[in-house]
Order: structure tokens, then sequence, then C-alpha cells
């Protein structure tokens, strides 16, 4: 549905997307993901042809977003990370010339303006306008003006920024209800979001993509890296040494818990499994081993893994390709 | 047909701002109100001047009419160029400017609409707006035909109303392109104000001694254009002037959505 490859576009001498390519099916929930400045809003804005880009391409359902702009239009809706909005006419005014503006015929408009209140949950501020609204129906209302002519693509810049968690969760929910549907394109810098609401995730940093995969796989491969936690009954210095001892292990350090239980966080080498290694350890030395846990990182963590730029954690971050294939 | 639907749509957003909002009420009743003064003062003025032209006729025998057209509407037509001239920032400074600052450029950049759609929307709204006004006033013209012993001719009037559109349409037009340079309504008012001012001024070189630069750059002064057309002598190439300054006002405007775009 959407296609955009090795996109580029500089502003002068900054270059705000660096040679981004991915692909989004129809029906798929993509979460673009990143710090502030990554180039997310950009990459979106070239989506809406709102922007041209400097380099490389972009499709949207076929038609590429440079030379046929009105088809993509047509076809696409979206909504700014502020929305859009008249501060002077009403909710449903507003709606109304949304829907003009979109090309729905005459005759539905009314239909369409009612289904897209209704969906969004505005109804109860339908007449009011919109400089009166708090900042959660704004949202909504940029979300209801997206869905009018029922596009096939959704592209959602930061969609509960500014919002309180009742309505953060509404929003999602209402997301994952048009996902299906609609193909949607989702910017955020909250990671929950991604794991609850996406199908995929792109990471985006400084431009470049750094990972692309489901969330689930992401966090499986990182997994590997990721810590397991032991409780283990025993002194504190034999138990390190003997877990040391294990093959693969990079990393262990213990602390003391209550009741003379100690907690030990074990690193081990990515990909290799050493949960039955470590409890051998423990158990043949004498330790009561009273719990082993994989920890795992959590999209945080990988995400603070993938977009540090420090050249100390680079090595300790999974190799691009291997993430990114 | 949906290019047209698309400009319909713009101009009646627009006009539902102007009419939401106190402009088009405070751009009608400074208009209709200074109409009626000047028509007012011409009229006292117009009497007066009769009065004593018949009172010669009397000493001197052969009486003679003034012309309703020649004194009392060409002046006013005049009057109201002037005006047009203030009224013309109110109703277009912020035509891009505010779009621009509330970020609602980027909904209808992204709606399936061509530049030219919004531009043309944008323009006939303020035009439109415009020629409500003009009619407004005209009612005042239109009483004469009414009342008066010997009515003026109508079409004098037709074509002096014709060039007072034409020549707020070239304000409105440039207006517009100004208020695409900046996000700040009152910067785009002012900025707009002093170069129409600008453009008023270049026909003050016009007169029957200046030489071929003078007179060049006379001709581009919009009120040049006016003079015939206000006394009932409708030129073609007067007409055509403004049509072009307005075509290219446009096209200036449309050239700098554009490329917002671009360097954005």
């Amino acid at each position: 549905m959407i296609e955009v490859e090795n996109l580029t576009k500089r502003y002068g001498r900054h270059t705000a997307v660096d040679g981004v390519s991915f692909r989004v099916e129809k029906g798929e929930i993509l979460g673009f993901l990143g710090p502030n400045g990554a180039g997310k809003t950009t990459t979106m804005r070239i989506l809406t042809c709102y922007l041209p880009p400097t380099e490389g391409t972009a499709r949207v359902a076929g038609h590429d977003v440079f030379k046929a702009p009105l088809e993509v239009k047509k076809r696409v809706g979206y909504i700014p990370e502020t929305p859009p909005l008249y501060p002077d006419m009403a909710v449903r005014d507003f709606l109304d010339f949304c829907a003009k503006i979109k090309g729905v015929p005459g005759k539905e408009r009314k239909a369409r303006v009612d289904e897209a209140i209704e969906k969004t949950r505005v109804g109860d501020v339908r007449d009011k306008l919109i400089a009166k609204l708090s900042k959660g129906y704004r949202q909504r209302v940029g979300l209801a003006q997206a869905i009018l002519n029922n596009p096939e693509v959704l592209i959602l810049d930061e969609p509960t920024a500014g919002l309180d968690p009742k309505q953060i969760i509404e929003t999602r929910e209402l997301i994952r209800g048009l996902g299906g549907d609609h193909t949607i394109v989702l910017s955020t810098h909250i990671l929950p979001e991604v794991e609850m609401t996406c199908g995929r995730v792109v990471i985006i940093n400084k431009g470049r993509v750094v990972a692309e995969d489901t969330p689930g796989n992401l966090t499986r491969r990182l997994r590997g890296a990721g810590a397991l936690r032991l409780e283990v009954r025993g002194e504190e210095s034999p138990v390190e040494e003997a877990l040391r001892a294990v093959p693969g292990v990079l990393a262990v350090k213990a602390r003391a818990a209550h009741d003379g239980l100690l907690t030990v966080e074990v690193e081990a080498e990515p990909g290799r499994d050493v949960r039955a290694d470590l409890a051998w350890a423990v158990v043949t030395r004498g330790f009561g081993l009273l719990g082993l846990q994989q920890v795992g990182m959590s999209l945080e963590e990988i995400f603070l893994h993938l977009t540090t730029t420090d050249a100390a954690a680079a090595p300790a971050a999974v190799p691009e390709a291997e993430v990114s294939a | 047909m949906t290019a047209l639907r698309n400009v319909a749509a713009i101009f009646e957003k627009e006009w539902r701002h102007y009419f939401g909002s106190p402009i088009a009420y405070v751009a009608l009743f400074v208009w209709t109100m200074l109409f009626g003064v000047f028509f007012y003062f011409a009229f006292t003025f117009f009497l007066e001047q009769s009065m004593r032209v018949s009172q010669q006729g009397m000493e001197f025998g052969g009486g003679m009419k003034l012309s309703l057209n020649e004194y009392l509407i060409r002046p006013i037509f005049h009057n109201m160029a002037v005006v047009a001239l203030f009224v013309a920032p109110m109703l277009t400074m912020r035509l891009f400017a505010e779009e621009k600052r509330q970020g609602t450029m980027e909904l209808l950049s992204t709606a399936p609409l061509t530049d030219w759609q919004i531009v043309l929307g944008k323009f006939l709204a303020a035009a439109g707006l415009y020629a409500l006004m003009i009619l407004a006033g005209l009612v005042n013209v239109v009483l004469l035909f009414f009342y008066a012993s010997s009515p003026p001719e109508w079409k004098p009037v037709v074509s002096g109303a014709a060039a007072l559109f034409l020549l707020g349409c070239c304000f409105l037009a440039l207006g517009a392109f100004v208020s695409t340079l900046t996000r700040n309504q009152i910067v785009a008012g002012i900025l707009s104000f002093c170069l129409f001012l600008g453009i008023w001024t270049l026909s003050w070189l016009d007169n029957p001694m200046a030489g071929p630069v003078a007179s060049a750059v006379a001709y581009l002064g919009v009120t040049t254009h006016m003079e015939d057309m206000v006394k009932g002598v409708l030129d073609l190439k007067d007409v055509f002037f403004y049509l072009s300054f307005i075509g290219f006002s446009l096209f200036l405007t449309h050239q700098s959505v554009e490329s917002q775009r671009w360097r954005a």
C-alpha cells in the first residue's frame, strides 16, 4: 500500500531524512518510532504530499507522491502533530467543509460527517466552536477530519500527544478499530503505544531507519543480550564466581536482597540460552536456586539501545543488519 | 467540475469567516457610511452649484443644467477609490497569513485541492465581498434615478462602478500575495497598504508634460486607468490593464504558495 524507497529530504545543509526505505502492506498498522527530530514528521509530510522529497520515491496505493499528488491526497487521511482546525468554526461546520474539499459527494456528505462524529465520539460537542474545545476533543475532531472520506491510508502524527490517560486509551482503541479497513502509519515516541497498537515498527533515528520488525520480534531478537534474573540463597562473591564460570556469560552482578537472599543479574551472549547451565552451576555448588527468570529487554530498552549514538554503547547494540534483516 | 466545487468550497469557507467575524460588518459599515457621507456632501455641493448656475441663467438668459454624472457621481467614485485603498488590506491580510499561523495550510495542502483552487477561492471570496460593498453603496446613486428631475445617464455609472471594482480587485489580488509572505496578519496588512499607496502614487506622474519614462511608470499606476472609465469611456486597454494586473498578482500568489512547500 505504501512503498518508500531511499527517501531523502534536505533543508539546506541539514538532512532531515536520509535514505529511508520501508513498505506498509494493506490493512497493516505501522508504528513509526523515534526520538524528537528524528525525521518522523518530515517523512509523513512527504507521504501526504505536503513536502516534496529531495531524493527517492514514495508511492501510496501505487501513485507517486510527486507525480500524482492529487491521486495520493484523495486516498490519504492525515492528522499533523497539532490538528489543523479553524477555531471560529463549529465542529459540524468544520467537518462539513473538510468533506467538501475532500470531494465527498453532496448526497453522502451528511451521512459521512455523522459517521465520523460518531466514530470519534465528538457528538456532544458537534455544535460547539472549535476554539472552546479541550485538547482531547480537538485531537478527536482532527481524527474525524482524517477519516471523513474513508481513506485507504491514514497517517497519524503523534495522535495521542497531549491527551489524558483515559483519552489515550480511547484513541488507541479507536485506531486499532480502524486498522484492517485502513492502512495506518502512526508516529509516536511513546513506546507502550507501539506495543499495544502496531503490527510492525520502524525505528528511525537521525533520519535513518535503524530497525524494522514486529514489536514481538524486536524484543525476542534482542532478548539474548538482555538480562536473566536469578534468586539465589548463598554468599555474594562465591555465587558471582560460580556463575561467571558458565560459558556464554558476559557479566554477573549480585545484590543482597532480604532474608539472606541474593538477586543476581546475568548478562549472556546474544542468542545463547544459558539458563540450564546457570541452574546447574548454582545447584551443584550447593546454593539454593529459588528463581530464574528471563528479564528480556523492553521495547524501551531496545529503543534506547538503537537510538543512543554514544560510541561506547554502540558495540553493545545488536548490529543493524541483523535487526533490520 | 470538481475544480469548480473545490473553489466554491474555499469561497464559502472564506465568506463564512468574513461574516462569522466582525470583518465583513466593519468593512460594509465603513464603506457604506463613507459612501453616504461623500454622496451627501457632493449632493449639497451640486445643489448649490445648480442654484447658482440657474440664477446666472435667469440673469443672462439661456439657462443650463449641470450634469449629475459629472458633478455628483464621478467625484464619489474617485473618493471611494481612496476608501478602497484602506479597506482592501482589511479583506486580504488574513487570507493566507492566518492559515499559516493556525497550521491549517497543512489541511488545505494535503486535501485533494490544487494550489490554484485555493488561491482562486480565496481571491473570489474577497472580490465577492468587495462587490457586495460596491452594490450597497450604489443604492445612493440608484435613488437619483427615481427622484432626480433629469436622471443621470446610467452607462457612466455602470462603467464607473466597474472601474472601482477592477481597481479594488487589483488591490485584493496583490494583498492576497502579500498575505502569503508572512504568518502575521498585521504585518501583511501594513505591507499591503504601503504597497497599494506606492502604486497609487505612480499615477501622479501622469501629466501632459511628462517624458516617456514618467508616462510609462504612470501607466502602471492603477488609478490612471480609472479616469476614462469613470467618465463613461470603456476602453478595452484599461480593462485589459486591470485584468492583467489581477492575473499577474494571482500568479505571484500561486507561485508563493507553491514555493513555500519547497522551502518549508
